[in-house]
This record gives structure tokens, sequence and C-alpha cells, in this order.
């Protein structure tokens, strides 16, 4: 499953329940907001870091961009533009947006 | 489950009344009964808040949507997974929860529980599942 | 891959319309199918034409009205949610005795009903919300 998360882990506990849910295997995207959640050094980097054996992580590039944070993402953290937004919901067999 | 019949989750994370999301994804169900499709609710996070019983919301003058939980079961919406962490980490127990049943046809009308506590690891099993996710 | 897009926020308040249109922009580029975009709870505020957005920032509605022309794809609005926001084409005008309607180009109100088919007749069901 690929899981899209949009709202920054500073508002709202999305992407933490997102984490706690996701299956092993599962990709979990950063989109929007959610690309806070790629903060390196932030209060849930850790968490974030924690999931990454056990899941893939990746951010939408447009919107780390936008934040001017592109320079401070965690390593290891995936890069993906919209063309590959939509290779990650094609490979993956179904989408769940955390809202 | 039929041939040609997907699973479909709705996954409900929002609280009743502050915002529309719980009415309108109730509406989904709703009409999404008729295409009789396998469909499971999710209530996650302050989801669990949806199906709180005694609601009153006359003071507020929005309508109160809750009974509309307790008629799902006639439209065949008969699992309702609540997430025991999120009851747990907003103080609540299932006796807080509106007691939602439906009449098992295949068991001769007997009344079943719709409700099924689940834990964190059961609902990651059951996303995946799914076929379809709604999120509202 | 056929998908279908779930809209559940109106334009400019929230991002969901902008991701929504450059997934849909992108899956159209690389050759997907896109089933409908189905507009839920704000998300039919993308349908009103009567926005007069900044000349030097993105116009939403239109932008939605052009890739629906140029692509010729089903843009649906539902119609309870529609009817409590006050989004109407012709037909729900007179039927329900409002003197004026506004509908953008491209888009057409109908049931939830189409959500639900767009997510059995679908590959993938995507959602942009809040």
């Amino acid at each position: 499953m690929l899981h899209t998360v949009n709202k920054s882990p500073f508002e709202k506990n999305s992407l933490v329940s997102c984490l706690e849910h996701a299956a092993e295997g599962s990709a979990i995207l950063l989109i929007e907001d959610g690309v806070y959640g790629a903060l390196n050094g932030s209060a849930v980097a850790d968490k974030v870091k924690g999931a990454m054996g056990k899941t893939t992580i990746y951010a939408l590039g447009p919107d780390l961009d936008a934040r001017g944070i592109a320079g401070k993402v965690i390593d290891g953290i995936k890069v993906v533009d919209y063309a590959g937004f939509v290779d990650l919901a094609c490979e993956n067999d179904k989408v769940q947006a955390w809202l | 489950m039929s041939e040609g019949t997907k699973k479909f989750l709705y996954v409900n994370r929002k609280a009743p009344y502050g915002t529309i999301y719980a009415l309108e994804s109730l509406e989904v169900v709703l009409i999404g009964a008729a295409f009789e499709q396998d469909v499971q609710l999710l209530f996650l996070d302050d989801g669990v808040f949806q199906i709180v019983k005694d609601q009153d919301t006359k003071g507020i003058e929005n309508k109160n949507f809750s009974p509309t939980y307790s008629a799902l079961g006639d439209y065949e919406v008969t699992k309702m997974y609540v997430s025991k962490e999120s009851l747990e980490e907003r103080g609540l127990t299932v006796d807080d929860l509106m007691p939602l049943t439906y009449e098992d046809e295949d068991d001769d009308w007997a009344e079943k529980d719709s409700i099924i506590l689940v834990s964190k690891d059961e609902i990651a099993a059951l996303m995946e599942e799914q076929d379809v996710v709604l999120s509202f | 891959m056929k998908f279908t897009i779930q809209v559940n926020e109106g334009p400019y308040q929230h991002q969901a319309s902008d991701t929504a249109y450059q997934f849909t922009k992108a899956a159209l580029e690389k050759g997907h199918e896109i089933f409908r975009v189905f507009f839920y709870h704000d998300g039919v505020n993308n349908a009103t034409r009567l926005t007069t957005p900044p000349q030097d920032d993105r116009n939403v509605i239109q932008r939605w009205s052009d890739l629906a022309k140029e692509h010729n794809l089903d843009l649906v609005v539902c119609v309870a949610a529609a009817q409590r926001r006050g989004i109407a084409d012709a037909d729900e005008a007179q039927r329900n005795g409002k003197d004026a309607d506004n509908l953008a180009d491209g888009f057409r109100i109908s049931g939830l009903g189409q959500l639900i088919e767009g997510g059995i007749q679908s590959d993938r069901l995507v959602v942009f919300g809040d």
C-alpha cells in the first residue's frame, strides 16, 4: 500500500498514526505540509528514521522546494516529483490518504 | 465474497460536529450500500468519537446523525472496526460507545455486535486486505 | 492504470485541489486513464465559475475546466454536497427555486454513487483532502 500524509506532524497526528499502522513493506509519501515530517533533527525525526527499515519513505520534491526545506531532509528519504507520485500509486496495490 | 466485488474500507479519523467529514462520510456509506460491495468501517484516532453514545446536539442546533450508525446493520454494513489504542488514549472503553448491532440472516436473525475492537497490528493487516480505501 | 481521483477540499483554502490537479496531469502525461475526478465535501467549490482569482496566481477552477476539455475528463460534483454549499447547474437551480446557477465548464453534478462506481471500476482510488 502507498500511504500519503499531507499534514505537518506538528499540526496533526496523521504522520504518527500512519507510521504506527503501516504494514511492513508499505510505501509512505509525504506531500503538501506532510513534507515537514521529513525535516532532519525535528522532534519526530527519530520516529521517521525508525520506520525506515520497515517501510520506504518518500517526499514530494515540489512541496519540499516550495517550503524551502529541500536541503534539510532526513538521509534515506527518497525525493520524487508528481510523475514519481503516479509511479508509486501504480507500483503499490492501493493508496490510502492520511488526512 | 462474490466474484467481482471489492473490499471497501471507510477510514474515519475525525471527530463529529467540529467538521462535516463524519456526517458526509456516513452518507457515502449509505449510498455505497446499494452497490453490494464488501464494506467495512474503521474508527481510528478521533474517529472513535463518532460512535460515542448519548450525543445531544440540541444546544449546538446541529443535526444529530449518530442514530444513523445504528441503522447501518439494516444496510448490511456489519463490520465496524474500532481501534483499542484510540479508545484508551481518549480514556474511553467500548461501554462508552453506542451498542451497534446487526441481525445475522444466516443465523436465524440473531442480533450480533457490529463493533470489533482491533489492535494496531490488526488494523495494519485489515488495511492491507482492502481493495479500495476511502478517507475523508 | 485507471484512476479515480477524489478531491475533498475547495480551491485555495487547502492544497488538496492543487495536488490532485498535478497528480491528474502527471498521470495523463504518462498515458494513464482518469476514469473520474469526484469532488466531495468542500471540494464541490472547485466547480463554481464565479471566482476571480488574482492575475498573478493560478486559476484553480479554470485549470480543471481546461484539463477536462483537453482530455475529455469526467469531473463530477456530488449533488448533496453541492446543494449544501450552493453549487448548482441550471437544472438544479430551477429544481430548487434558485435565481442563479454557477457550475463551471467541464463539471457535471451527480450522485455519490459515481464515487463508489469509480472505486469499483478503477484500478486505483487516490484521495486528496485535509
